[in-house]
Protein backbone atom coordinates (compact mmCIF):
# COMPACT_ATOMS: atom_id res chain seq x y z
CA UNK A 1 0.00 0.00 0.00
CA UNK A 2 1.36 3.31 -0.77
CA UNK A 3 1.58 6.50 1.59
CA UNK A 4 -0.94 8.61 -0.07
CA UNK A 5 -3.78 5.37 0.50
CA UNK A 6 -2.63 5.39 3.82
CA UNK A 7 -2.95 8.78 4.45
CA UNK A 8 -7.22 8.24 3.30
CA UNK A 9 -7.61 5.37 4.97
CA UNK A 10 -5.94 7.16 8.57
CA UNK A 11 -7.89 10.34 7.97
CA UNK A 12 -11.07 8.37 7.17
CA UNK A 13 -10.89 5.92 10.13
CA UNK A 14 -10.06 9.42 11.92
CA UNK A 15 -13.32 11.35 10.99
CA UNK A 16 -15.54 8.35 11.34
CA UNK A 17 -14.07 6.75 14.55
CA UNK A 18 -12.85 9.23 16.77
CA UNK A 19 -16.46 10.98 17.77
CA UNK A 20 -17.07 7.58 18.51
CA UNK A 21 -14.11 6.64 20.97
CA UNK A 22 -14.27 10.36 22.17
CA UNK A 23 -17.97 10.04 22.97
CA UNK A 24 -17.42 6.55 24.78
CA UNK A 25 -14.43 7.98 26.80
CA UNK A 26 -16.25 10.80 28.16
CA UNK A 27 -19.34 8.12 28.84
CA UNK A 28 -16.81 5.86 30.50
CA UNK A 29 -15.20 9.39 32.45
CA UNK A 30 -18.29 9.98 34.04
CA UNK A 31 -19.12 6.71 34.94
CA UNK A 32 -15.65 6.18 36.56
CA UNK A 33 -15.81 9.88 38.11
CA UNK A 34 -19.33 8.51 39.92
CA UNK A 35 -18.37 5.86 41.36
CA UNK A 36 -15.18 7.36 42.55
CA UNK A 37 -17.72 9.47 44.56
CA UNK A 38 -19.60 6.75 45.33
CA UNK A 39 -22.55 7.20 43.13
CA UNK A 40 -23.45 5.08 40.16
CA UNK A 41 -23.58 7.43 37.62
CA UNK A 42 -24.97 7.96 34.39
CA UNK A 43 -25.07 5.37 31.41
CA UNK A 44 -22.24 4.85 28.34
CA UNK A 45 -24.10 6.33 26.06
CA UNK A 46 -25.00 9.78 28.42
CA UNK A 47 -22.71 12.00 25.81
CA UNK A 48 -24.24 10.99 23.00
CA UNK A 49 -27.72 11.73 24.73
CA UNK A 50 -26.39 15.26 25.92
CA UNK A 51 -25.24 15.81 22.49
CA UNK A 52 -28.18 14.95 20.40
CA UNK A 53 -30.94 16.50 22.69
CA UNK A 54 -28.49 19.93 22.36
CA UNK A 55 -28.87 19.21 18.82
CA UNK A 56 -32.62 19.43 19.02
CA UNK A 57 -32.75 22.79 21.06
CA UNK A 58 -33.32 26.25 20.30
CA UNK A 59 -29.94 27.49 19.16
CA UNK A 60 -29.73 31.10 20.88
CA UNK A 61 -27.38 33.26 19.08
CA UNK A 62 -26.15 36.07 20.72
CA UNK A 63 -23.93 37.41 18.16
CA UNK A 64 -23.98 36.07 14.41
CA UNK A 65 -20.29 35.85 14.03
CA UNK A 66 -20.28 33.28 17.06
CA UNK A 67 -21.30 30.82 14.42
CA UNK A 68 -18.60 31.64 12.27
CA UNK A 69 -16.09 31.18 14.59
CA UNK A 70 -17.57 27.56 16.48
CA UNK A 71 -17.08 25.99 13.33
CA UNK A 72 -13.64 27.55 12.61
CA UNK A 73 -13.00 25.45 15.92
CA UNK A 74 -14.81 22.50 14.63
CA UNK A 75 -12.93 22.20 11.29
CA UNK A 76 -9.35 22.86 12.91
CA UNK A 77 -9.52 20.49 15.51
CA UNK A 78 -10.78 18.00 12.63
CA UNK A 79 -7.86 19.05 10.40
CA UNK A 80 -5.15 18.54 13.68
CA UNK A 81 -6.49 15.35 13.80
CA UNK A 82 -6.53 14.87 10.21
CA UNK A 83 -2.90 15.84 9.75
CA UNK A 84 -1.71 13.08 12.59
CA UNK A 85 -3.85 9.98 11.68
CA UNK A 86 -3.22 10.96 7.87
CA UNK A 87 0.60 10.67 9.03
CA UNK A 88 1.17 14.17 8.47
CA UNK A 89 3.64 16.69 10.14
CA UNK A 90 3.04 16.80 13.75
CA UNK A 91 4.36 20.73 14.37
CA UNK A 92 1.84 21.64 11.67
CA UNK A 93 -1.13 19.41 13.84
CA UNK A 94 -0.16 21.49 17.09
CA UNK A 95 -0.17 24.62 15.48
CA UNK A 96 -3.36 23.60 13.72
CA UNK A 97 -4.62 22.78 17.69
CA UNK A 98 -3.57 26.05 18.14
CA UNK A 99 -5.42 27.62 15.55
CA UNK A 100 -8.52 26.09 17.01
CA UNK A 101 -8.01 27.19 20.44
CA UNK A 102 -7.67 31.10 19.24
CA UNK A 103 -11.38 30.42 17.35
CA UNK A 104 -13.30 29.52 20.48
CA UNK A 105 -11.93 32.07 22.59
CA UNK A 106 -12.98 34.88 19.61
CA UNK A 107 -15.62 33.15 19.60
CA UNK A 108 -16.52 33.46 23.40
CA UNK A 109 -15.24 37.03 22.93
CA UNK A 110 -17.48 37.93 20.49
CA UNK A 111 -20.68 36.92 23.09
CA UNK A 112 -20.14 40.46 24.76
CA UNK A 113 -20.68 38.53 27.93
CA UNK A 114 -18.52 39.19 30.88
CA UNK A 115 -19.06 35.19 32.30
CA UNK A 116 -17.74 34.33 28.71
CA UNK A 117 -14.71 36.98 28.67
CA UNK A 118 -13.51 36.04 32.16
CA UNK A 119 -13.31 31.84 30.53
CA UNK A 120 -11.68 33.03 27.16
CA UNK A 121 -9.24 35.07 29.45
CA UNK A 122 -8.55 31.97 31.60
CA UNK A 123 -8.38 30.21 28.18
CA UNK A 124 -5.42 31.95 26.83
CA UNK A 125 -3.84 31.96 29.95
CA UNK A 126 -4.41 27.82 29.83
CA UNK A 127 -2.87 27.92 26.48
CA UNK A 128 0.26 29.99 27.91
CA UNK A 129 1.05 27.60 30.00
CA UNK A 130 0.38 24.24 27.97
CA UNK A 131 1.87 25.25 24.44
CA UNK A 132 5.61 25.26 25.27
CA UNK A 133 5.21 22.01 26.44
CA UNK A 134 3.10 20.51 23.53
CA UNK A 135 6.06 22.11 21.36
CA UNK A 136 8.82 20.55 23.13
CA UNK A 137 7.12 17.06 22.78
CA UNK A 138 7.07 17.23 19.17
CA UNK A 139 10.65 19.09 19.15
CA UNK A 140 11.57 16.11 21.32
CA UNK A 141 9.49 13.45 18.80
CA UNK A 142 11.84 14.85 16.08
CA UNK A 143 15.12 15.14 17.68
CA UNK A 144 14.70 10.93 18.82
CA UNK A 145 13.53 10.47 15.37
CA UNK A 146 14.68 12.98 12.91
CA UNK A 147 11.60 13.96 11.04
CA UNK A 148 8.47 15.90 12.07
CA UNK A 149 6.30 13.07 10.24
CA UNK A 150 3.50 11.20 12.40
CA UNK A 151 3.97 8.13 10.15
CA UNK A 152 7.66 8.36 10.04
CA UNK A 153 7.45 8.39 14.19
CA UNK A 154 5.25 5.79 14.43
CA UNK A 155 7.43 3.70 12.00
CA UNK A 156 10.29 4.53 13.92
CA UNK A 157 12.40 1.63 15.49
CA UNK A 158 12.58 1.31 19.24
CA UNK A 159 10.04 3.02 21.50
CA UNK A 160 10.11 6.86 21.85
CA UNK A 161 9.53 6.40 25.61
CA UNK A 162 12.80 5.45 26.10
CA UNK A 163 14.03 8.44 24.30
CA UNK A 164 11.71 10.96 26.36
CA UNK A 165 10.92 9.38 29.14
CA UNK A 166 10.77 13.30 31.20
CA UNK A 167 8.81 14.58 28.45
CA UNK A 168 6.13 12.19 28.49
CA UNK A 169 5.66 13.14 31.83
CA UNK A 170 5.82 16.82 31.32
CA UNK A 171 3.62 15.93 28.37
CA UNK A 172 0.79 14.58 31.09
CA UNK A 173 0.66 17.30 33.15
CA UNK A 174 -0.27 19.75 30.65
CA UNK A 175 -2.57 16.72 29.31
CA UNK A 176 -5.09 17.35 32.57
CA UNK A 177 -5.12 21.41 31.39
CA UNK A 178 -5.85 19.76 28.13
CA UNK A 179 -8.85 17.94 28.91
CA UNK A 180 -10.06 20.17 30.76
CA UNK A 181 -9.44 18.82 34.56
CA UNK A 182 -9.31 19.65 37.33
CA UNK A 183 -6.91 21.07 39.09
CA UNK A 184 -6.47 23.12 35.81
CA UNK A 185 -9.72 23.41 34.29
CA UNK A 186 -10.15 27.69 35.04
CA UNK A 187 -11.56 28.44 31.92
CA UNK A 188 -14.49 25.76 31.46
CA UNK A 189 -15.53 22.41 33.68
CA UNK A 190 -17.18 19.66 32.58
CA UNK A 191 -18.72 19.06 35.91
CA UNK A 192 -20.82 20.92 38.47
CA UNK A 193 -18.22 23.49 39.25
CA UNK A 194 -20.47 26.64 38.38
CA UNK A 195 -18.10 29.94 39.87
CA UNK A 196 -18.16 31.38 36.11
CA UNK A 197 -21.21 29.87 35.37
CA UNK A 198 -20.28 27.96 32.50
CA UNK A 199 -17.00 29.81 31.33
CA UNK A 200 -16.14 29.89 27.50
CA UNK A 201 -19.34 28.12 26.38
CA UNK A 202 -21.73 30.37 28.90
CA UNK A 203 -23.57 32.29 25.90
CA UNK A 204 -23.39 29.52 23.56
CA UNK A 205 -26.91 26.91 23.25
CA UNK A 206 -28.09 24.36 21.13
CA UNK A 207 -26.06 22.96 17.90
CA UNK A 208 -23.13 25.34 19.16
CA UNK A 209 -23.03 23.62 22.09
CA UNK A 210 -22.91 20.55 20.71
CA UNK A 211 -20.59 20.80 17.73
CA UNK A 212 -18.45 22.37 20.68
CA UNK A 213 -18.81 19.24 22.86
CA UNK A 214 -18.19 16.77 19.48
CA UNK A 215 -14.80 19.21 18.86
CA UNK A 216 -14.00 18.32 22.20
CA UNK A 217 -14.31 14.64 21.69
CA UNK A 218 -11.97 15.01 18.48
CA UNK A 219 -9.83 16.70 20.19
CA UNK A 220 -9.27 14.04 22.90
CA UNK A 221 -8.88 11.62 20.53
CA UNK A 222 -5.80 13.47 18.86
CA UNK A 223 -3.82 13.94 22.22
CA UNK A 224 -4.46 10.57 23.04
CA UNK A 225 -3.04 9.81 19.86
CA UNK A 226 0.17 12.03 20.59
CA UNK A 227 0.41 9.58 23.75
CA UNK A 228 -0.08 6.61 21.78
CA UNK A 229 2.90 7.76 19.56
CA UNK A 230 5.63 7.12 22.68
CA UNK A 231 4.85 3.29 22.51
CA UNK A 232 3.89 2.81 18.83
CA UNK A 233 6.30 0.21 18.03
CA UNK A 234 4.48 -1.85 20.50
CA UNK A 235 0.63 -1.81 20.68
CA UNK A 236 -0.48 -3.55 23.14
CA UNK A 237 1.33 -1.67 25.24
CA UNK A 238 0.52 1.79 23.84
CA UNK A 239 -3.05 1.34 24.05
CA UNK A 240 -2.71 0.31 27.72
CA UNK A 241 -0.82 3.48 28.46
CA UNK A 242 -3.23 5.57 26.78
CA UNK A 243 -5.88 4.36 28.28
CA UNK A 244 -4.14 4.42 31.54
CA UNK A 245 -3.20 7.72 31.19
CA UNK A 246 -7.07 8.67 30.22
CA UNK A 247 -8.15 6.90 33.56
CA UNK A 248 -4.68 8.82 35.72
CA UNK A 249 -6.41 12.15 34.43
CA UNK A 250 -9.54 10.97 35.95
CA UNK A 251 -8.47 10.50 38.97
CA UNK A 252 -6.67 13.48 39.32
CA UNK A 253 -9.85 15.66 38.23
CA UNK A 254 -11.78 13.72 41.66
CA UNK A 255 -8.84 14.36 43.87
CA UNK A 256 -8.29 17.98 43.44
CA UNK A 257 -9.90 21.26 43.81
CA UNK A 258 -9.54 23.81 41.06
CA UNK A 259 -6.12 25.96 41.28
CA UNK A 260 -5.74 29.89 40.74
CA UNK A 261 -4.59 31.24 37.35
CA UNK A 262 -1.44 31.87 38.70
CA UNK A 263 -0.82 28.15 40.14
CA UNK A 264 -1.76 26.80 36.84
CA UNK A 265 0.24 28.90 34.64
CA UNK A 266 4.04 28.70 37.49
CA UNK A 267 3.62 24.70 37.76
CA UNK A 268 3.17 24.21 33.97
CA UNK A 269 6.30 26.53 33.88
CA UNK A 270 7.94 24.65 35.96
CA UNK A 271 7.17 21.44 34.53
CA UNK A 272 7.70 22.22 31.25
CA UNK A 273 11.22 23.75 32.20
CA UNK A 274 12.55 20.71 34.28
CA UNK A 275 11.32 17.89 32.67
CA UNK A 276 11.04 19.16 29.07
CA UNK A 277 14.04 21.02 28.61
CA UNK A 278 16.16 18.73 30.28
CA UNK A 279 15.27 15.91 28.25
CA UNK A 280 15.57 18.29 25.56
CA UNK A 281 19.25 18.93 26.33
CA UNK A 282 19.63 15.12 27.26
CA UNK A 283 18.99 14.34 23.54
CA UNK A 284 21.08 17.25 22.50
CA UNK A 285 24.30 15.72 24.36
CA UNK A 286 23.74 12.25 23.30
CA UNK B 1 -38.63 10.45 19.24
CA UNK B 2 -36.48 13.53 20.93
CA UNK B 3 -33.86 13.01 22.97
CA UNK B 4 -34.68 15.64 25.90
CA UNK B 5 -36.07 13.16 28.55
CA UNK B 6 -32.75 11.24 28.13
CA UNK B 7 -30.72 14.73 29.19
CA UNK B 8 -33.03 16.49 31.29
CA UNK B 9 -30.55 19.58 32.24
CA UNK B 10 -31.68 21.73 35.61
CA UNK B 11 -31.20 25.01 36.76
CA UNK B 12 -32.01 25.81 40.30
CA UNK B 13 -32.88 29.22 41.48
CA UNK B 14 -33.93 30.18 45.22
CA UNK B 15 -36.71 33.21 45.28
CA UNK B 16 -36.28 33.28 48.68
CA UNK B 17 -37.04 30.09 49.69
CA UNK B 18 -36.02 29.05 53.25
CA UNK B 19 -33.31 26.71 52.23
CA UNK B 20 -35.23 23.50 53.30
CA UNK B 21 -36.56 22.94 49.82
CA UNK B 22 -32.71 24.06 48.48
CA UNK B 23 -30.83 21.50 50.41
CA UNK B 24 -33.83 18.43 49.37
CA UNK B 25 -33.02 19.32 45.76
CA UNK B 26 -29.03 19.05 46.16
CA UNK B 27 -30.04 15.81 48.37
CA UNK B 28 -31.20 13.96 44.82
CA UNK B 29 -27.61 14.72 43.64
CA UNK B 30 -25.88 13.25 46.14
CA UNK B 31 -24.93 9.17 46.55
CA UNK B 32 -28.48 8.30 47.94
CA UNK B 33 -30.12 9.36 45.29
CA UNK B 34 -27.98 10.48 42.51
CA UNK B 35 -30.34 11.63 39.58
CA UNK B 36 -26.90 11.65 37.44
CA UNK B 37 -28.14 8.03 36.39
CA UNK B 38 -31.17 9.65 34.54
CA UNK B 39 -28.41 12.18 32.73
CA UNK B 40 -29.92 14.76 35.05
CA UNK B 41 -27.02 17.31 35.68
CA UNK B 42 -27.35 20.91 38.08
CA UNK B 43 -25.82 22.78 35.14
CA UNK B 44 -25.98 26.26 36.58
CA UNK B 45 -26.53 28.04 33.46
CA UNK B 46 -30.05 28.88 31.91
CA UNK B 47 -28.89 28.70 28.42
CA UNK B 48 -27.82 25.17 28.83
CA UNK B 49 -30.74 23.95 30.83
CA UNK B 50 -33.60 22.27 29.92
CA UNK B 51 -35.85 22.46 33.21
CA UNK B 52 -35.85 25.21 35.68
CA UNK B 53 -36.84 24.35 38.92
CA UNK B 54 -37.86 27.07 41.45
CA UNK B 55 -37.93 26.99 45.50
CA UNK B 56 -39.21 29.46 47.53
CA UNK B 57 -41.92 32.20 47.28
CA UNK B 58 -41.31 34.94 44.67
CA UNK B 59 -41.11 38.34 45.87
CA UNK B 60 -41.07 41.64 44.52
CA UNK B 61 -37.44 41.99 44.29
CA UNK B 62 -36.43 38.79 42.58
CA UNK B 63 -39.81 38.93 39.87
CA UNK B 64 -37.29 40.21 37.74
CA UNK B 65 -34.49 37.81 38.34
CA UNK B 66 -36.77 34.50 37.44
CA UNK B 67 -38.66 36.37 34.43
CA UNK B 68 -34.95 36.71 33.02
CA UNK B 69 -33.60 33.61 33.96
CA UNK B 70 -37.28 31.90 32.14
CA UNK B 71 -36.26 34.40 29.06
CA UNK B 72 -32.68 32.93 28.96
CA UNK B 73 -33.85 29.06 28.90
CA UNK B 74 -33.84 27.15 25.30
CA UNK B 75 -36.81 26.16 23.74
CA UNK B 76 -38.64 23.80 24.53
CA UNK B 77 -38.19 24.02 28.39
CA UNK B 78 -40.34 22.95 31.70
CA UNK B 79 -40.50 25.10 35.04
CA UNK B 80 -40.99 23.08 38.01
CA UNK B 81 -41.84 24.65 41.29
CA UNK B 82 -40.73 23.26 44.25
CA UNK B 83 -42.04 23.46 47.84
CA UNK B 84 -45.42 24.75 48.72
CA UNK B 85 -44.40 28.56 48.81
CA UNK B 86 -42.97 28.02 45.36
CA UNK B 87 -46.54 26.18 44.16
CA UNK B 88 -48.58 28.87 46.47
CA UNK B 89 -46.82 31.05 48.42
CA UNK B 90 -46.89 28.85 51.17
CA UNK B 91 -47.28 30.69 55.12
CA UNK B 92 -45.34 33.85 53.26
CA UNK B 93 -48.52 33.83 50.77
CA UNK B 94 -49.93 37.45 52.74
CA UNK B 95 -46.98 38.89 53.26
CA UNK B 96 -47.14 42.55 52.14
CA UNK B 97 -43.60 41.67 49.50
CA UNK B 98 -44.83 38.58 48.23
CA UNK B 99 -46.64 37.76 45.18
CA UNK B 100 -47.64 34.42 45.70
CA UNK B 101 -46.34 31.17 44.03
CA UNK B 102 -43.87 31.28 40.60
CA UNK B 103 -46.63 30.92 38.52
CA UNK B 104 -47.33 34.66 39.47
CA UNK B 105 -44.28 35.24 37.24
CA UNK B 106 -43.93 32.80 34.88
CA UNK B 107 -45.78 29.75 33.45
CA UNK B 108 -45.27 26.63 35.89
CA UNK B 109 -45.41 22.80 34.84
CA UNK B 110 -44.99 20.78 37.77
CA UNK B 111 -45.82 21.97 40.99
CA UNK B 112 -44.15 19.66 43.78
CA UNK B 113 -46.00 19.91 47.31
CA UNK B 114 -44.29 19.61 50.47
CA UNK B 115 -42.30 21.70 53.64
CA UNK B 116 -39.89 20.68 52.54
CA UNK B 117 -40.23 18.70 49.40
CA UNK B 118 -39.08 14.82 49.65
CA UNK B 119 -35.77 14.19 47.08
CA UNK B 120 -38.41 11.47 46.26
CA UNK B 121 -40.78 13.96 45.49
CA UNK B 122 -38.97 16.06 43.69
CA UNK B 123 -37.49 13.78 41.30
CA UNK B 124 -41.36 12.64 40.95
CA UNK B 125 -41.98 16.18 39.33
CA UNK B 126 -38.86 16.14 37.30
CA UNK B 127 -39.87 13.23 35.62
CA UNK B 128 -43.53 14.67 35.26
CA UNK B 129 -41.58 17.64 33.67
CA UNK B 130 -40.07 15.10 31.29
CA UNK B 131 -43.00 14.40 30.15
CA UNK B 132 -43.89 17.75 29.41
CA UNK B 133 -40.86 18.75 27.56
CA UNK B 134 -41.20 15.99 25.35
CA UNK B 135 -44.72 16.77 24.87
CA UNK B 136 -43.47 20.70 23.89
CA UNK B 137 -41.06 19.11 21.72
CA UNK B 138 -43.83 17.31 19.57
CA UNK B 139 -46.03 20.35 19.52
CA UNK B 140 -43.47 22.63 18.19
CA UNK B 141 -42.07 19.73 15.73
CA UNK B 142 -38.41 20.72 15.39
CA UNK B 143 -37.00 23.81 16.46
CA UNK B 144 -35.29 26.20 14.33
CA UNK B 145 -31.50 26.40 14.71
Amino acid sequence: MDVTATTVIGILIYLAAAPVVGGLLTGADRIVSARMQGRYGPPLLQPFYDVLKLWQKENIVVNRQQKVYILGFFVFVIITGCIMFGGGDLLLAVFALTLASVFLIVAAYSTFSPYAHIGAEREMIQMVSYEPMVILTVVGMYMATGSFSAADIARHDGMLFLHLPFIFLGFLFILTIKFRKSPFDISMSHHAHQEIVRGLTTEFSGRDLALIEIAHWYENVFLLGLIYLFFAPVPVVAVAVTLAAYFLEVFIDNNNARLKWQHALGSSWAVTLVLGVSNVVLLAFR
Amino acid sequence: MSFLPKSPWLVHYDASSCNGCDIEVLACLTPVYDVERFGVLNIGNPKHADIFVVTGSVNEQNKAVIKNIYDQMAEPKVVVAIGACATSGGVFRECYNVSGGVDTVIPVDVYVPGCAARPEAIIDGVVLGLGVLEAKYGEKGKVAS
